[in-house]
């Protein structure tokens, strides 16, 4: 409103301006005089948000220092070298220059889109040469108010008090021997005891939302690791599980250990944007009982991948195998015409290099040795021939090869000892339309590493499975068509044949697919899963004898605990039925079944090796009536007090249920008359008594006719 | 020679029991005997569509057939194991699933109801067929028969229950419902009868008690009351008499039982939400004294409760969701029918189902033995009030009558 307007509309109403008062006038308070706006826009504006951090800002220090003239071709190069690494915001280059002397200060700042590129880009340039004499240090912004205060005298660190720790182990001191297994199921993980005496587990440890995928143990069993959003956690301790140590690794996917659980590496993966991208894949190597991070890999999934045969792409877990034996001296690495071996001392490449092997596939350790077996697969459509060959780490030193002719495909299994490899070799037939299988076996241990071919007695028989016997010098083979197979058994010594492979036996038209040998040997269970609906047959192979068959319906997986005393079958959620799992003693008799809904896991609790001398063990085979008796007045008593609980516990429910059916009968005695009347006087209940039902049979045999029906029907 | 556990027929299905026992079994031996029915039989059975040619000469055949009842080697080691060989009869009346099964009071009269529209009476001692009931145009889903065997009473997804007279077959009254009808049971002294109805367009599922009149002629069809599910989008799949008509007891989809004023309509109890069923109760079973009853629910348990107080007895785990259960009058067995859902069946293995009718000790909660035969859930459970044979129904269209062998009765555990 104009001034002449607010006069003429006063001079209206009536109002002399002179007579008003201004100050007597109130209004209402707030901002909008208690009058809200209905312009939405008053309100929703000034909400975006703020990106208060610098963490897209990287200081670069070292550079030189130039005068004005040359200011300008600094910055150029300095651009041209940090677009490579990442998009710089528009004037996000700022390079301070002294007020007095106009010289540059020898540092930059520079702004990148993300805080992701910055990163990349200090990694990459930090270090970087741009001459003689002036090596870039690279920082981010965000860090530079730490490393500002790091006091420039050093401080010895304070050695803190030692905590006792809790005996990690304690669980293999139980006084009853058992074994611990853990189960996952619903939002549960549960670690039991299997306490197949009292044919029940034992509760130990549960917690809901323990883990966000899945939990493992460790190698030796000492820990559980869970994983987590923000990284992976382990788990043990002497009586309940604790939390011993954390490893930051947001979205981690996987873990793997290290065989003496001295190292756990643990692996993520993020699937690119764009989609032609190779997925970004970070892994990270952690001590176990510090939980300092060792070292860190990162690139793209390729690097981690090779195209294997089956051109399957994306990395196969473990992506770092580890060397056999206790010591985790080294793990190594396939990637595409490499083979990279670090040793865990400094957690560098042998050497400072990694090996050149040309069209790599496949490596395996041994798992007690560092010697490391590969595959090359054939060349050049044959001119070249496929490879297996043995390499001795860290000389890096080829201990024996063997070139293969005519190969599709190669397996290698090592025996779990160390002391044997047998290579599965798939060949084509002179067609090349379809392959047969035979069996290259390298004996380690003895001079020269002796090689020995080995083929089935109908060699067109396709292989299913393969299993050697564990510390054993056995092997079984399911071999043949499906859906009625043979297993053969063959050893690697026998008496009257030291160095040559001999056959067992061939059980003829089994319903199995998949072997599993008991973890101290001797024993192994014929399985038929998935499309055999869970056969089980529980076989000596000492005495080939078959000790029992079974049935597991629909079970999925089978895992022996590590005594070889018991063995679990389970139903896991792939299926909607049935979920839950199954504990049977070794020679087949079923112990206890757990149904549990959408059971997702289950692992038992692996034991170090025993101190026990090979001697001392076999001494203790040979007395065993001696030591069993022990235990077996033990079980006795135990199996006494069970049928004595049990009875009790029937005696109460039985006591329990008289009562109801006492109550019931007193009561349904005194509305007898209540009920007489609602049924307009009818005598009611127990007419029976009253009536005496008397069953007479009138039988007329009016016409016998018998025909004699075929029997072959 | 004649033996209640052989199968019998009518000549009009003849043939084709025939060949179905031709291709299911091992059958070892066939002879065929022409025996005159007993005189029970013939008194209700003359006058209900029966060919004339049955009213003199039932035949049977004799056959052995592996096929019947397993006892599972029980945990420990003092359980016997009991093989029997309990011959099932076979009866294919029903060409839809079955839904529910009843016997009448005296236990000469097996009643089945299936989705096929025509409820249907049997002799409960060697399965012939003694008529049928013509009148519903939906799947029935229950039935009860008044105390003399007089009146039987069936609730059906036509939106009707109706009452018929047993002997005759003669349909007497129609209840209308603006839904279809779930449930229906007699009280005591068979004057009011409580029938439950789905929810429907516009209305909520609820519980209906009606008068039945002495006479069919004065009868009505006006609600003596009407009582709302707490939800009514839930069904209310069944519910009873309680002790002396004072309460209903009532148990459906939202898993809950609930014991009603039968007089005022006020709600007196809610199963503990604790204790009680997770998931839909499909089934409810009383005690032939009303004292106590047995609910059967998706959550693969069954539960004893006591009628009175509402009180949890008993829980009896299986691994299928259950669809019918029912309690022995005469040993302390109860025994659970169900499955896989049939929507959810795999063509797999016929044992992947479950389709199997087990049996519990009731007390001891411990699965004693079970039968198989149906190739298809099953949908209904009934004993025979003497506890010497009981029935199956499943969605497989059969009904299974079993008639307990002697080591039945001596089972111990």
């Amino acid at each position: 409103m104009e001034v002449v307007d607010i006069d003429a509309r006063a001079a209206k109403l009536g109002i002399n301006w002179s007579q008003v008062n201004f100050d007597s006038i109130q209004l209402p308070p707030g901002e909008d005089f208690g009058i809200e706006s209905d312009d939405e826009a008053v309100y929703h504006d000034d909400q975006s948000e703020f990106d208060t951090g610098f963490g897209n800002i990287i200081v670069v220090d070292h550079l030189p220092v130039v005068p004005k003239e040359k200011f300008e071709k600094l910055e150029g190069v300095v651009k041209k070298i940090y677009n490579q690494l990442g998009v710089i915001k528009e004037n996000g280059l700022w390079m301070p220059v002294d007020p007095d002397t106009k010289m540059t200060l020898g540092y930059c700042f520079i702004e990148f889109n993300t805080p992701q590129e910055a990163q990349n880009a200090k990694e990459k340039s930090h270090g970087y040469k741009l001459d003689k004499s002036h090596i870039f240090a690279v920082n981010m912004f965000d860090d530079f108010d730490r490393l500002m205060n790091v006091r420039e005298e050093w401080e010895p660190p304070q050695a803190r008090p030692y905590v006792p720790g809790e005996n990690l182990q304690k669980w293999l001191t139980d006084d009853k021997a058992r074994d611990q297994l853990v189960i996952r199921s619903g939002p549960d993980t549960e670690v039991y005891w299997n306490d197949a005496r009292q044919k029940k587990p034992e509760p130990v440890h549960k917690r809901p939302y323990w883990t966000e995928s899945y939990v493992q143990w460790s190698p030796l069993g000492t820990y559980l690791v869970t994983l987590h959003k923000q990284g992976a956690a382990v788990w043990g301790g002497a009586d309940t599980f604790t939390r011993l140590m954390r490893y930051q690794h947001s979205m981690v996917k996987l873990v793997d250990f290290s065989p003496g659980e001295k190292y756990l590496v643990t692996y993520h993966s993020q699937e690119p944007s764009n989609p032609r991208d190779a997925s970004k894949v970070e892994i990270k190597v952690f001590d176990v009982r510090t939980g300092r991070m060792m070292r860190d890999f990162k690139g793209s999934a390729d690097e981690f991948s090779i195209g294997g045969p089956g051109g399957v792409a994306g990395a196969s877990w473990p992506v770092f195998r580890w060397a056999g034996g206790k010591d985790d001296k080294y793990f190594a690495k396939l990637s595409k015409n490499t083979i990279s071996v670090y040793e865990t001392e400094t957690f560098s490449l042998i050497d400072k290099k990694s090996m050149k092997v040309d069209n790599v596939v496949d490596i395996c350790w041994s798992p007690t040795d560092s010697i490391l077996s590969l595959f090359v697969p054939e060349q050049g459509g044959g001119n070249q021939p496929a490879k297996v060959a043995l390499v001795q780490i860290p000389s890096k030193v080829e201990l024996r090869q063997k070139n293969l002719f005519s190969v599709s495909d190669c397996k290698m299994y090592w025996q779990s000892s160390g002391e044997y490899l047998a290579v599965k070799v798939d060949r084509y037939t002179k067609t090349k339309k379809s392959t047969y299988s035979g069996f290259e076996l390298f004996r380690i241990k003895e001079r020269d590493i002796p090689i020995e071919v080995l083929e089935l007695d109908n060699k067109n028989d396709k292989i299913i499975a393969f299993a050697w016997e564990p510390k054993g010098h056995r092997f079984a083979v399911i071999h043949g068509d499906q859906p009625r197979p043979d297993v053969s058994f063959y050893s690697m010594k026998t008496a009257q044949n030291t160095g040559r492979v001999s056959k067992l036996a061939t059980l003829k038209a089994k319903q199995a697919n998949a072997l599993f040998w008991s973890p101290t040997g001797k024993y192994i269970i014929l399985a038929g899963l998935k499309g055999f609906n869970g056969q089980l047959e529980f076989f000596n192979v000492d005495e080939l004898e078959t000790m029992a068959t079974a049935e597991h319906f629909m079970a999925t997986d089978i895992e022996w605990d590590p005594t070889g005393r018991y063995v679990a079958t389970a139903v896991t959620s792939v299926h909607e039925m049935e979920n839950g799992f199954t504990i049977w003693s070794f020679n087949g008799i079923e112990i206890y079944r757990i149904l549990k809904d959408h059971f997702f896991q289950l692992a038992w609790r692996p034991r170090p090796p025993s101190f026990l001398t090979a001697e001392k063990e076999e001494e203790i085979a040979k007395n065993l009536k001696k030591y069993s008796k022990k235990y077996e007045a033990e079980d006795q008593d135990v199996s006494l007090l069970l049928s004595e609980q049990d009875r009790e516990k029937r005696k109460a429910l039985k006591e329990e249920w008289e009562k109801w059916v006492m109550q019931w009968n007193s009561l349904h005695e005194e509305e007898k008359l209540a009920r007489q009347n609602l049924r307009d006087g009818e005598v009611s209940d127990v007419e029976e008594d009253e009536y005496e039902a008397k069953e007479v049979e009138f039988e007329d045999l009016i016409d016998v006719t018998e025909e004699i029906v075929q029997e072959s029907m | 020679m004649f033996r209640p556990g052989g199968l019998c027929f009518e000549p009009i299905t003849a043939t084709w029991l025939y060949s179905e026992l031709f291709t299911n079994g091992t059958l070892t031996g066939l002879t065929i005997h022409h025996l005159k029915p007993s005189k029970s039989q013939r008194t209700l059975a003359d006058q209900i569509r029966r060919p004339s040619t049955v009213a003199s000469s039932v035949m049977t055949i004799e056959c052995v057939n592996p096929e019947g009842l397993r006892f599972n080697q029980m945990k420990s080691s003092s359980h016997q194991t009991l093989e029997t060989r309990m011959r099932p009869i076979l009866m294919k009346g029903h060409e839809r699933p079955l839904t529910f099964l009843r016997y009448n009071r005296n236990g000469d009269l097996l009643f089945s109801c299936a989705k096929d529209h025509t409820p249907t009476v049997w002799f409960a001692d060697n399965g012939e067929r003694l008529g049928t009931y013509r009148g519903h145009s939906g799947a029935v889903w229950c039935c009860d028969i008044s105390r003399d065997s007089s009146r039987l009473i069936t609730g059906s997804a036509d939106q009707t229950a109706k009452l018929w007279d047993v002997k005759s077959g003669k349909e007497l009254f129609t209840f209308k419902f603006g839904a279809p009808a779930r449930s229906v049971d007699f009280s005591v002294g068979d004057h009011l009868a409580v029938i439950t109805t789905d929810h429907f367009v516009g209305t909520s599922s609820a519980i209906h008690v009606k008068r039945i009149a002495e006479d069919p002629e004065d009868q009505v069809g006006d609600s003596v009351l009407v009582l709302q599910s707490p939800d009514g989008k839930k069904k209310i799949n069944r519910a009873v008499w309680g002790p002396l008509n004072q309460t209903i007891v009532s148990g459906g989809e939202d898993a809950a039982i609930r014991i009603w004023d039968a007089e005022t309509g006020k709600l007196l109890k809610q199963s503990d939400e604790e204790v009680g069923h997770k998931e839909a109760i499909t089934s409810l079973c009383k005690a032939a004294d009303d004292s106590h009853f047995l609910t059967g629910s998706h959550d693969k348990t069954a539960k004893l409760w006591d009628m009175r107080t509402l009180t949890l007895i008993k829980t009896y785990t299986t691994v299928v969701p259950v669809n019918a259960v029912a309690m022995s009058p005469l040993l302390n067995h109860v025994v659970l029918g169900g499955g896989q859902d049939a929507s959810a069946v795999t063509t797999t293995d016929h044992r992947a189902g479950k389709f199997e009718a087990k049996f519990y000790d009731t007390i001891l909660q411990e699965e004693i033995g079970g039968v198989k035969g149906h190739f298809g859930p099953i949908n209904a459970l009934a004993f025979s009030p003497d506890g010497k044979s009981f029935s199956s129904g499943g969605e497989d269209g059969y009904v299974r009558l079993h008639h307990f062998d002697s080591n039945y009765f001596n089972i111990k555990i």
